[in-house]
């Protein structure tokens, strides 16, 4: 019940705002109740028992199985907590919009609604239609109410994202007709039992569908010039709730249905895997230094970091996985509190251009702290939750086949790895050196800092970032049961 | 229990009546005709569901020889109705234009046969479902196709619709003679008519391919200028362009969906023949291309949504070629609710101001309904889940999946692709742009909206619920 109720806050919220309730009042407090849902969800969640909690289900269709099922466990009920908390936190930050603001708080509920829905979702029909239900108001968000290019971002994501799902949804009906007739459903728990009977050479195929698939929604390399475009033009809100919520569905589904149901698929493809994140790591990376505005560099920034998430997942290690998962949650935390103020920034500078930019520390004291931290965070600082997730991350894919006679892919991997964090580490703390620090301009010595009540969402986001970061065993001991089941003991 | 021939004769009767009321009676508005018609064509809906079970057998002689009540047809039978009641609706909201185009001495010349030849052509459609034998294909077809070229025709001041008349009389009379020739050729191979009949004999061994072969790709022909595929589609757009909008929506959705369960009837003997099926293959693909990479430079909708209709046959017929007559058949109920939904949109927006995608500017704006409207059939014929259409590509990327028909899948995803931009290419219009002229209006009549809203209702139901048609597809 209490998914149902987290799933239909922000539903009948947009549908309530569409109809003409105040907008931002309606969306901030479905997004507040949500997210007080989901928190009691985490605590009444019981971490000895593997299976899928809070589960419902209604049957839609029996010829095809189809029912609309909702459920949690560990991985999945981190993942509705790190939307609860990205919504509620971009709701807040978004100022009330003068033109079209019902449309614009629709949209934004929408998206959160389907992020929600596709995460709960046990039913892979549910799972898919949920991730699309974003498609449309994303379209919208970002051509009606975007800066720069805004047009052409849009279109770009809308197609480019619509084709990866065409070929997802490829992927997953190759993945429901490859399981033997009697045991067949859209169901994930049915499909998870039954995948042992998917012979390997199908695996094979169908994993690579379901990688290239994830993978264009992700922003894997080379699929992913859609995004930096994209996060730089959206307005602030649908930027945090794109790059911190919504493109972690890629990386759920590889982690909910590509890695266990199909080993045999996954051992194959690990080499171009790996190929494809070095290329995000260091390709993006590289661009990311190249970068001269702030919403540019935070976008070739937050593609950069999915290569250390699929570096996790590719290192099927349990703690290279585990590292993956409190990785999503702790980048999906930072990116979007670094939007945020990113956008409270232009709203009064009106540019984010870094050569324009200077000083603003002296006037936005408070901007300055939070854009620091998150900075930091993002860089893997020890201590934010970022750093534990890679160093999980990097231990976990270093020790695969670990052999002091030789080195695999895996070790030259994470070397390779470790200078994406060299190169974070330069763009960031550059960018935050030309933006805060030195000396500031004439035009910009009037500007106001940051308003009393966004602390509030500031200060959860760094509360759950620098939480995690000290007590990552809080995160971990939730979501480390689901992944046991995928692998043979490896410490 | 009535028995399901009862259903076409009715019709019939009714449009006769319509006609008579509208000889003898000048002064009545002639909208009550239509509204007659519309409760006229309800009951027979509603008498559908009361149909006693037909007799069925293969070597039967006499009427059930040449008439199906079988489940297909049925459905078809209630979609054929469904789709003529909408587009009763839709001439009601266009007749001013029509009133415009048409010399007559009084003030509403010609509107009477405007409301009463689609009745005719639902009777043709009805009997083109229920066709089991190829003589009655023929018939039920020339039925549908005459009323038609008068109706693609009739605003007759406009010289672009007489020019689709003419394209649309000389191609049709052409691809009929390639059909009934191609019949002629069957009845030489097999000396029968009787679809169930020729099959059998196709079965035996003493049967030769080439003329078989022969006559199926001369049928093929006829029938595919009726589902507007390659290469028989040159006559789509300029037809459908030109046409009143309301003949338009019915061509798109009614004459379509009739010749796919034709097709659907016909071909299967002949799918299992290795050459048919390449055949078949290929002349998906291209229709699939054609009409997709077509549309993307369009910027008259009505135009757009011709070519989309092209696009769509390509999916479906990557359905046929799968052999998923059910798959097929929800596809176009999607795309029945769909496409009527947005010409009916299309029908109010362009008696204010155009049929470009400009003229939808700013339509937010001016008509919150009509641009969610518009908004629900783009998206649901882009193919975004929770609408109909999604479920339509599903269930068709499905069957060809259990097929193996790798080509056609890879290339139906490419063609979404497409489809998503010159789709969204309204909505963008709708809700991106500022209109110039903010202040007029787009009245919108009660029975319309009710029409509208039911369309909407309907795509969005379907696409979580697909259930009750899968069921009345399987009984």
């Amino acid at each position: 019940m209490i998914l149902l109720f987290i799933l239909f806050c922000p539903l009948i919220a947009a549908f309530a705002t569409l109809l003409g309730a105040p907008a931002r009042k309606t969306a901030l407090l479905a997004a507040g109740l949500s997210l007080v849902a989901t928190v009691l969800a985490c605590i009444t969640y019981d971490t000895s028992h593997p299976d899928f909690q809070f589960a419902t289900s209604v049957p839609i269709s029996s010829d095809w199985r189809i029912n609309f099922s909702l459920g949690v466990d560990g991985l999945s009920l981190m993942m509705l907590l790190l939307t609860a908390v990205v919504t509620f936190a971009a709701i807040w930050f978004s100022r009330e919009v003068v033109k079209g603001g019902h449309v614009f708080y629709a949209c934004l509920l929408l998206i959160a609604a389907g992020a929600t829905g596709a995460f709960a979702s046990l039913d892979l029909f549910f799972f898919y239609a949920f991730h699309e239900l974003a498609l449309i108001p994303t379209f919208l968000l970002i051509g009606i109410w975007g800066t720069g290019n805004r047009q052409a971002a849009a279109w770009k994501i809308t197609i480019y994202l619509a084709t990866g799902s065409f070929i997802l949804l490829l992927g997953l009906l190759m993945l429901y007709r490859s399981v033997p007739e009697p045991l067949r459903s859209l169901d994930i728990r049915a499909l998870q039992a039954a995948a042992s009977a998917i012979p390997a050479a199908t695996q094979s195929n169908i994993f690579l569908v379901l990688l290239i698939g994830f993978g264009i929604l992700v922003s894997l390399f080379p699929f992913h010039s859609w995004a930096p475009e994209a996060y730089a033009s959206a307005p602030v809100p649908a930027a945090m709730l794109h790059a911190g919520v919504l493109k972690k569905f890629g990386l759920y589904g590889l982690l909910r249905l590509a890695i266990p149901m199909l080993p045999h698929g996954a051992q194959q493809w690990t080499t171009l895997l790996i190929i494809l994140l070095l290329g995000n790591i260091i390709y993006v990376g590289l661009a990311a230094i190249a970068q001269k505005r702030l919403d540019w560099l935070l976008g070739y920034s937050s593609v950069m970091h999915m290569g250390y998430i699929f570096l996790g997942i590719a290192s099927s290690t349990l703690l290279g996985t585990n590292g993956a998962a409190l990785l999503i949650f702790a980048h999906g935390i930072s990116i979007a509190l670094l939007f945020g103020i990113t956008g409270e920034i232009r709203q009064r500078t009106g540019t984010l251009l870094l050569t324009d930019l200077g000083g603003l520390g002296k006037v936005m004291p408070r901007a300055a702290l939070a854009f620091g931290l998150a900075a930091f965070a993002s860089i893997g600082l020890p201590g934010f939750a970022n750093f534990a997730g890679e160093v999980m991350v990097l231990f976990g894919a270093f020790r695969n086949g670990a052999n002091p006679d030789r080195f695999t892919i895996f070790q030259i991997a994470t070397v390779l790895a470790l200078w994406g964090v060299v190169m974070s580490a330069v763009y960031m703390l550059r960018a935050y050196r030309t933006v805060f620090m030195g000396a500031i301009r004439q035009s910009w010595s009037g500007l106001t800092d940051l308003g009393g009540s966004i602390r509030v969402p500031i200060g959860i986001l760094l509360a759950l970032s620098l939480w995690f970061g000290f007590f990552p065993q809080s995160f971990i001991r939730i979501v480390s049961p689901t992944f046991k089941s995928y692998f043979t003991p490896r410490p | 229990m009535i028995s399901a021939p009862i259903l076409e004769i009715a019709v019939l009767i009714l449009g006769v009546l319509i006609l008579m009321v509208e000889a003898f009676f000048d002064r009545v508005d002639k909208r009550v005709l239509a509204q007659i018609a519309i409760i006229g064509l309800a009951a027979v809906l509603v008498a559908s569901f009361f149909l006693k079970a037909a007799p069925v057998a293969v070597s039967i002689t006499g009427f059930w020889s040449f008439y199906t009540a079988d489940p297909l047809a049925i459905f078809f039978k209630r979609f054929a109705l469904v789709t003529t009641i909408f587009v009763l609706v839709m001439m009601i909201d266009y007749a001013p234009v029509v009133r415009e185009s048409i010399h007559g001495a009084t003030d509403q010349a010609g509107l009477g046969e405007f409301f009463a030849l689609p009745i005719f052509t639902c009777a043709g459609l009805m009997w083109m479902a229920s066709a089991v034998d190829f003589v009655m294909i023929f018939v039920s077809l020339e039925l549908v196709t005459v009323s038609f070229y008068v109706l693609v025709s009739f605003t007759r001041r406009n010289p672009a619709t007489l020019e689709a008349g003419v394209k649309y009389l000389i191609l049709s009379a052409l691809s009929t003679g390639f059909l009934v020739y191609g019949i002629t050729w069957i009845f030489g191979v097999t000396g029968e008519t009787n679809l169930a009949r020729v099959s059998a004999a196709l079965a035996s061994p003493a049967i030769e391919t080439s003329p078989t072969l022969f006559g199926m790709v001369l049928i093929l022909v006829g029938l595919g200028f009726k589902i507007a595929a390659v290469p028989f589609q040159i006559w789509v757009p300029d037809v459908y362009q030109g046409a009143p909008t309301p003949v338009t929506a019915f061509l798109s959705v009614g004459s379509k969906a009739a010749g796919f369960v034709v097709l659907f009837r016909v071909l299967q003997p002949f799918l299992i023949l290795p050459q048919m099926e390449r055949m078949l293959v290929g002349i998906a693909l291209l229709t699939l291309l054609y009409g997709n990479l077509a549309a993307l430079p369009q910027s008259n909708l009505k135009r757009l949504l011709a070519y989309s209709s092209i696009a769509h046959a390509g999916y479906l017929l990557i359905g046929v070629v799968s052999l998923a007559g059910e798959a097929v058949s929800f596809y176009l109920v999607a795309y029945l609710l769909m496409t009527l939904l947005s010409f009916a949109v299309l029908i109010v927006v362009a008696e204010q101001t155009g049929e470009d995608i400009e003229d939808f500017n700013g339509l937010s704006k001016r008509s919150p309904f009509l641009a969610f409207a518009m908004l629900i059939a783009m998206t649901s014929l882009a193919g975004v889940p929770f609408t109909a259409g999604f479920l339509g590509k599903f269930f068709i990327f499905d069957a060809a999946i259990r097929h193996h028909q790798t080509t056609l899948v890879i290339a139906g995803i490419m063609t979404v692709a497409c489809g998503f931009y010159y789709y969204l290419k309204v909505v963008r219009a709708m809700y991106w742009e500022e209109s110039s002229a903010k202040d007029i209006t787009f009245p919108l009549s009660g029975l319309s909206r009710l029409a509208m809203s039911l369309m909407i209702a309907g795509i969005l139901f379907l696409g979580v619920y697909p259930q009750p048609i899968l069921e009345a597809l399987k009984r």
